[in-house]
């Protein structure tokens, strides 16, 4: 067999930690090599030690039979290897040809020959099918569509093994599908592709083969027609892992939080919610199920006080509380899970102690006239730490060097340690892997038995599904439609997501369902 | 290596590089080197009187460190402890001479007023960056200008027309008959105390009160302060005023204390400036900032000595001092030349 790439036994350390041990990658010409492991399992590295960002400390690289050294991403690009990064790399005010010749030029008697380009653009985009308009402007177009313009960015540069990283994280299903297509398309044309992820169910949908990676170790390579989501799950994890949520019949109370006509605009003054009507009641999970951008940022903040409210009301149990000071809304008994972790939800920089105790460290016993007792903080973070599962090396751990799960889970442990009525969950799982979602809805669904309102954001319909009592579907920052996860699909979801209210009504309602219920 | 061992061969190793090339400089320059170092040895800890003047040296820069590390572990750039320190020098020797009180009313409130000058110069910064988001760090230079000028009209308008105040009543004054027979007649005054108290004071804020927390979560991260309902705008405006009163006090050390009066300038004093070098040498520790001070004082008081003793123009002697200092900043460096030396013993082994 012909391997375009080999990582034979690749080991790389930071101090003392062993990120890479001894993993071995064969790449098969004209194959869709996925990629398989935790948060943290050491991917990334092994990618960056391919792209010439790492120095591995052991092992070797081989790159069509022949032995490299890939001292820098310059080496790596030479060799064909690009790499098609989960957070996109372009410039929002440039075109599409400007982005793709950025750093390379073209240039004709020293002036940059973006007509040549464009042609050499457009040649590729049909060769494989891409379907992206050279001259667009990259804010104008849809994150799918951004997405292969990176894509194409590396095929201009001749590449001919391609590294997908996380490729799915922030596209519709409809833009999924489109993507898997293209992916097939490129093998087609002779290339041959790594996938970064950990979701299951696009490893059985198009990969070839699957090489698993666990805590740095390389556990193996398995041919994907002969393995099944459980054994991938149960290799990557090391132990059985439970796919469908299980979850009882939700029994709603009272309204806990309810939502009438509110607008909100945005930093430059553009509406982004428009005039949004939404309750969550006691004991159920509300879903809401929306494209990135379609103001569920802007809902979230304005019913935590974090933006203000243009007009219309806010109720948290029967209080008004639109526009009021964030500590003002928690005090109110709303606990919130930040969409960005790193962003909001962490003080990085502090021990995560300190981040355990970041609502509640001016309130008593923590606090008491003004002074600080650093000893109750490390007391709280124990017990968040052993309830919630936090793997660190203590309280005075700081929050940056814990793994993205475990950051996860302290946030989770500090906001539903505080008993809130409702619990605002924003893209809860963004970015984990499975063992560490399956914690976290079974704590969001724990909260709904006992009996708090959950308001969940996602982009994963998976999600939605698997968790929401009531699935709310947001579009240009309206709920266009609320359904329930057992009289609806995913298909529908995803037109109801890109605004098709009309198809709606002719879907067949009985897709889906019992299977995802356990009574 | 062990991570003990190597924080204490950093800063030593650091001093003897910082002096083996000083010790060049002076070489080239046509100067003995042995002498000239004897000389600011002599100059730090020469005798009493020397040992005395260079903790009365130290002092000020204390308070500066500590008005910039404050700021710093806020999340702000106090480049205004000039300004600020000014301010309090002026505040401090204009109670000293407008009025005669007890001392136990006078000596406060001259101290107090030294503060109160210096957090209303660092109220201004942080309003502005609270409400307007203008940057901190251009609003402190100008307003060391503001400081600088201002003092100097005030100044010839308190003294009617001359160039320096009276001196402060005795009431006012810092100075203390013990320290000054224990120093053979030094300047050294009881503000060293005051600073050291104030090492304790920041120490405090920051590790044992929830202000602390606050201040040094708002200077991590923003908007995860926010989003847990701390107000970020409050808190920047109070490290400020914080940084600020500590700049001011620096100020009251040179009214109260050192001079016992204030006259006009025609540049800056330079000491909240070499405050930042002071704080960041400390990493913006309290205990630090005692470390930073104290090599700030003692090397630039005991160059004073090496043109005397040693015949070396003042001009090589900055240099040389300038030389130390870079060295003990350049820490980082040596640490990392050091780890590299262990690791390579280890590859060897």
């Amino acid at each position: 067999m012909e391997y375009v790439i080999e990582m034979l036994n690749i080991r790389k350390e930071f101090g003392t930690f062993v990120a890479n041990d001894n993993i071995t990658l064969q790449l098969q010409k004209g194959e869709i090599h996925a990629l398989l492991g935790e948060n943290g399992a050491g991917k990334s590295t092994l990618m960056n030690v391919l792209f010439g960002l790492y120095q591995p400390e052991g092992g070797e690289i081989r790159v069509r039979g022949k032995k490299v050294d890939i001292a820098n991403p310059n080496v790596a690009n030479d060799l064909g290897i690009g790499m098609v990064h989960q957070h996109f790399m372009l410039v929002e005010n440039f075109s599409v040809t400007e982005n793709i010749i950025l750093g390379s030029e073209p240039t004709k008697y020293g002036i940059t020959n973006k007509k040549d380009a464009a042609k050499k653009v457009q040649a590729l985009s049909e060769q494989y099918g891409l379907n992206v308009d050279p001259y667009a402007i990259i804010e104008d177009i849809s994150v799918g569509m951004q997405q292969r313009v990176e894509i194409l960015k590396t095929l201009y540069r001749g590449a001919e093994i391609l590294i997908f990283d996380e490729p799915t994280a922030s596209l519709t299903p409809q833009e999924i599908t489109e993507l898997i297509q293209i992916m097939k398309r490129l093998i087609a044309e002779g290339k041959s592709i790594i996938l970064i992820t950990h979701k299951l169910k696009e490893i059985m949908d198009v990969s070839d083969r699957v090489t698993v990676i666990r805590k740095g170790q390389g556990i193996g390579t398995v041919i994907t027609a002969e393995t099944n989501p459980n054994d991938l799950a149960s290799l990557m994890v090391g132990r059985q892992v439970e796919f469908t949520t299980v979850k009882g019949k939700a029994f709603p109370g009272e309204e806990i939080l309810d939502i009438k006509d509110l607008v909100v605009q945005d930093y430059r003054g553009v509406e982004k919610v428009k005039s949004l009507n939404l309750n969550v009641r006691k004991g159920e999970i509300v879903g809401i199920a929306g494209i990135d951008g379609n103001g569920q940022s802007e809902l979230i903040e304005a019913i935590t006080g974090l933006r203000k409210v243009k007009s219309g009301t806010i109720y948290i149990n029967g209080k008004d509380v639109t526009n009021m000071k964030p500590r003002k809304v928690t005090e109110s008994g709303v606990g919130h899970i930040p969409q960005d972790r790193h962003k909001h939800g962490l003080v990085l920089d502090f021990p995560i102690g300190h981040n355990i105790s970041l609502q509640t460290y001016y309130t008593k016993p923590i606090s008491k006239s003004g002074i600080i007792d650093y000893n109750k903080i490390n007391e709280k973070a124990l017990q968040i730490i052993k309830d919630f599962d936090v793997r660190t090396q203590g309280p005075t751990e700081l929050a940056r060097s814990l793994s993205g799960g475990n950051q996860q889970k302290a946030i989770i442990g500090r906001e539903v340690d505080r008993n809130p009525d409702l619990l605002i969950a924003a893209l809860p799982t963004r970015g984990l892997d499975v063992g560490a979602i399956e914690f976290i809805h079974s704590r969001l669904i724990e909260q709904r038995d006992n009996g708090k309102a959950v308001l969940l954001i996602s982009f994963e319909l998976d999600e939605v599904m698997n968790v929401s009592d009531r699935i709310a579907v947001i579009h240009d920052g309206e709920i266009v439609d609320i359904v329930t996860p057992e009289n609806t699909s995913e298909q529908e979801l995803g037109l109801l997501m890109a605004g098709h209210t009309e198809h709606k009504k002719s879907q067949d309602l009985t897709k889906k369902g019992e299977d995802q219920h356990v009574e | 290596m062990s991570n003990r061992t190597t924080n204490l061969l950093v800063p030593i190793i650091s001093v003897i590089l910082g002096l083996l090339v000083g010790a060049v400089i002076m070489l080239v320059s046509g100067y003995n080197p042995l002498e000239g170092y004897a000389a600011l040895w002599n100059g730090i800890f020469g005798d009493m009187y020397t040992i005395g003047e260079t903790i009365r040296q130290i002092t000020p820069y204390l308070l500066a460190g500590l008005a910039v590390a404050f700021a710093f572990r806020s999340g702000l750039f106090n480049i205004g402890v000039e300004g600020q320190l000014i301010v309090g020098w002026f505040a401090a020797a204009y109670v000293g001479v407008a009025v005669e009180l007890p001392k136990i009313i006078h000596l406060p409130l001259a101290i107090i007023a030294a503060a109160a000058a210096g957090a209303l110069w660092g109220f201004v910064p942080g309003l502005l960056k609270a409400k307007f988001h203008v940057h901190e760090v251009i609003v402190t230079i100008m307003m060391n200008y503001i400081a600088l000028h201002v003092t100097n009209a005030l100044i010839r308008t308190v003294s009617g027309g001359g160039d320096r105040t009276e001196s402060i009543f005795a009431s006012a004054s810092l100075r203390s008959d013990f320290l000054e027979n224990l120093t053979e007649f030094s300047r050294l005054h009881l503000g060293i105390i005051l600073a050291l108290i104030m090492v304790g004071v920041m120490w405090f804020i920051l590790e044992k009160t929830t202000l602390g927390f606050e201040l040094k979560a708002v200077g991590f991260n923003k908007n995860a302060s926010q989003y847990s309902g701390m107000n970020v705008n409050k808190n920047i405006i109070l490290a400020m005023v914080i940084s600020g009163a500590f700049a001011g006090l620096g100020g009251a050390m040179e009214a109260l204390g050192t001079f016992e009066y204030v006259s006009s300038k025609g540049g800056f004093t330079g000491i909240g400036f070499d405050g930042i070098a002071v704080a960041l040498l400390g990493m913006n520790t309290p205990l630090g900032v005692i470390f930073g001070a104290t090599l700030f004082g003692s090397l630039k008081y005991g160059a004073l000595n090496m043109p005397n003793a040693a015949g070396i123009p003042i001009e090589i002697v900055e240099i040389v001092i300038a030389v130390i200092i870079f060295f003990v900043a350049s820490g980082y460096i040596i640490r990392l030349l050091l780890l590299r030396a262990s690791a390579k013993k280890k590859e060897a082994k």
